[in-house]
């Protein structure tokens, strides 16, 4: 937990910290560290801006509940505001987050989590926090190069951990949408709960497409990026 | 070069395109005059300004209304106008009439990105926002140009989503120098984003409407995504520190959807949520579309769960269904069919 000499208050809702490190993990995919100065679910998300500069967006914690340092997967969106200016931030350059909010949170029942590009960080959230084990993972991206956290992934949930790929072709990875991927699966658990996170249109098409295998609406939990 | 559309751009922008072009400041407030309160439709028929002015404007200004590619109408009278927006999108609106009143209700954005599930608007997506002349001009070109009465963002789109625009279609329709019409006949809608309805109720003084839907947490997420982001009790409580009454009202909309939010135990928990603000609840039918699993209250019920609001002391009322027969009944706006694929999904 950060203490409070790391961070001051800036206004009713943000606090001014000092970023801790800026990685690029994939081309124009980031991940920024800060001290952690709240408690949060896993699952919840933060707003984050910039000192003088448009408002802050909300951002998903990519970072488990115990860990040090809250952590924020973004990637940087052309003619945006903020992104890219994230992105050239270094390790000491202030930047602005508020408490953590939200609750679209996991618990340690099984479940599906279905999710496309950084809409995986809510999932890496819980994942690390210990809710991952009786979970399968189902992650959508264009390029191999987008399933940021398949080194760990991978080792823990093993067949239960499925990258669909929509635009190459690698290894054990499924090749098409993952949509697709869905389509495919006849006996998708109808007791269970389906997280969905990402873009509108993968979160309106993935539910569509449960509701049409069976799956109760109430079992369907969203989060969209907005 | 592309050239800039004049059509929505507010007195100040003006001001800055004049001296840009080298136009006297006074030529601002013509222009606006030209754009927004008399019915001409290029830069050449701004006869007050200075034929030097007038050509010094068109290399870089265009007018910029855009007509309707196609209208349809109900047998209820309701219109439904397709338009063109920039890149070869498009969105709908439509005009209700009513008795003497000509109801538009605007898009402000193509596609929507709040996935709602009871929503055809969101079963597209969100492929763009809407400039403040693309919003306006959804007024200027239609047939009833000039005899509407009420304008109401309840099109596709969420309004707060693309605040700065919306906030500007609204300064260009209720300033002096614009439309001058009555805050009063203008109400946003909005899911609830509640920073951007902040800053709204801040800056402007036209009617709030909030979709509500369900009273209780767990149901409204299965119906709308943002309940996660921003729960309904704290959409509430920010409502609850603003003053609404005659000059500026707030209501609530809900959808009934038969066996899920139409219970005695529903009203109860809406009128112990809405304790304390001064405003309206519009039932809405839901009218089905593809892929729900939801379905349409009965009109028993949806009776019922009126009068029970009624005796609760929240002024409740049914909305009349219109337009259905052309898609044009509230969450049936949709241009899914012409969207074009710009760029392979991430999933």
């Amino acid at each position: 937990m950060g203490k409070s000499a790391d961070y001051t208050k800036y206004d009713d809702e943000l606090y001014q910290v000092a970023l801790l490190k800026n990685n690029e993990i994939a081309p124009g995919v980031y991940v920024l560290s800060l001290p952690r100065l709240h408690d949060f679910k896993a699952g919840q998300v933060v707003k984050i801006g910039l000192p003088e500069g448009e408002p802050p967006r909300m951002y998903s914690i990519c970072s488990g509940e115990k860990e040090d340092e809250l952590k924020i997967l973004f990637n940087v969106k052309g003619g945006g505001w903020l992104t890219p200016r994230l992105a050239k931030l270094q390790p000491g350059d202030s930047i602005l987050v508020s408490e953590p909010m939200g609750d679209f949170t996991g618990d340690d029942k099984p479940a599906w989590w279905v999710a496309s590009g950084t809409g995986i960080a809510p999932f890496y959230s819980m994942f690390k926090s210990g809710l991952g084990s009786n979970k399968t993972v189902v992650h959508g991206g264009r390029y191999l190069q987008n399933f940021y956290f398949e080194d760990e992934f991978m080792p823990e949930l093993k067949d239960q951990y499925v990258r669909c790929c929509s635009q190459e072709k690698g290894g054990d990875v499924y090749h098409g949408r993952l949509t697709h991927f869905l389509e495919d699966q006849d006996n998708l658990p109808k007791d269970q709960k389906f997280y969905l996170c990402g873009s509108p249109e993968m979160v309106v098409e993935t539910r569509d497409l449960l509701i049409r295998k069976g799956i109760p609406y109430g079992n369907i939990v969203a989060e969209i990026y907005f | 070069m592309e050239k800039e559309r004049l059509f929505g751009k507010t007195l100040d922008e003006l001001k800055a395109v004049a001296a840009q072009v080298g136009l006297p400041k006074f030529a601002a407030k013509q222009m606006a005059d030209w754009l927004y309160k008399k019915d001409i439709r290029s830069i050449d028929e701004m006869t007050n300004l200075s034929v030097k002015g007038r050509e010094a404007l068109k290399e870089f200004y265009e007018f910029g209304l855009t007509e309707p590619t196609k209208v349809q109408a109900s047998i209820d009278g309701t219109k439904k106008y397709l338009f063109p927006t920039d890149h070869a999108k498009f969105i709908e609106t439509a005009m209700i009439p009513e008795n003497d009143r000509k109801t538009v209700c605007v898009s402000s954005q193509v596609g929507c990105k709040m996935g709602c599930l009871f929503c055809m608007t969101g079963k597209q997506g969100f492929q763009g926002q809407l400039t403040a002349g693309e919003i306006v001009n959804q007024i200027r070109s239609i047939e009833e140009n000039g005899e509407v009465s009420n304008i109401v963002y309840m099109g596709m789109g969420e309004p707060f989503d693309n605040l700065d625009n919306v906030l500007k279609s609204v300064e260009i329709l209720t300033s002096d120098w614009g439309y001058a019409m009555s805050p009063k006949r203008i109400t946003v809608s909005t899911i609830g984003i509640i920073p951007a309805m902040k800053k709204f109720l801040e800056t402007s003084t036209a009617h709030l409407a909030v979709s509500l839907h369900s009273p209780f947490d767990e149901e409204r997420k299965q119906l709308m995504p943002i309940q996660t982001a921003y729960p309904i009790q704290k959409v509430l409580d920010e409502i609850k520190s603003w003053e609404f009454g005659r000059q500026r009202r707030v209501s609530f909309e809900y959808i009934m959807f038969g066996g899920l939010n139409d219970t005695p135990a529903h009203a109860k928990e809406l009128a112990r949520i809405l304790n304390g603000i001064k405003c309206r609840i519009n039932l809405i039918r839901f009218h089905p579309i593809p892929d729900t699993p939801l379905k349409s209250s009965d009109e028993e019920t949806l009776q019922s769960f009126k009068d029970l609001l009624n005796s609760k002391g929240i002024l409740t009322t049914i909305r009349a269904s219109r337009g259905q027969d052309i898609y044009a009944a509230c969450g049936l706006l949709s241009t899914k069919a012409l969207v074009k694929k710009e760029e392979e999904p991430d999933y």
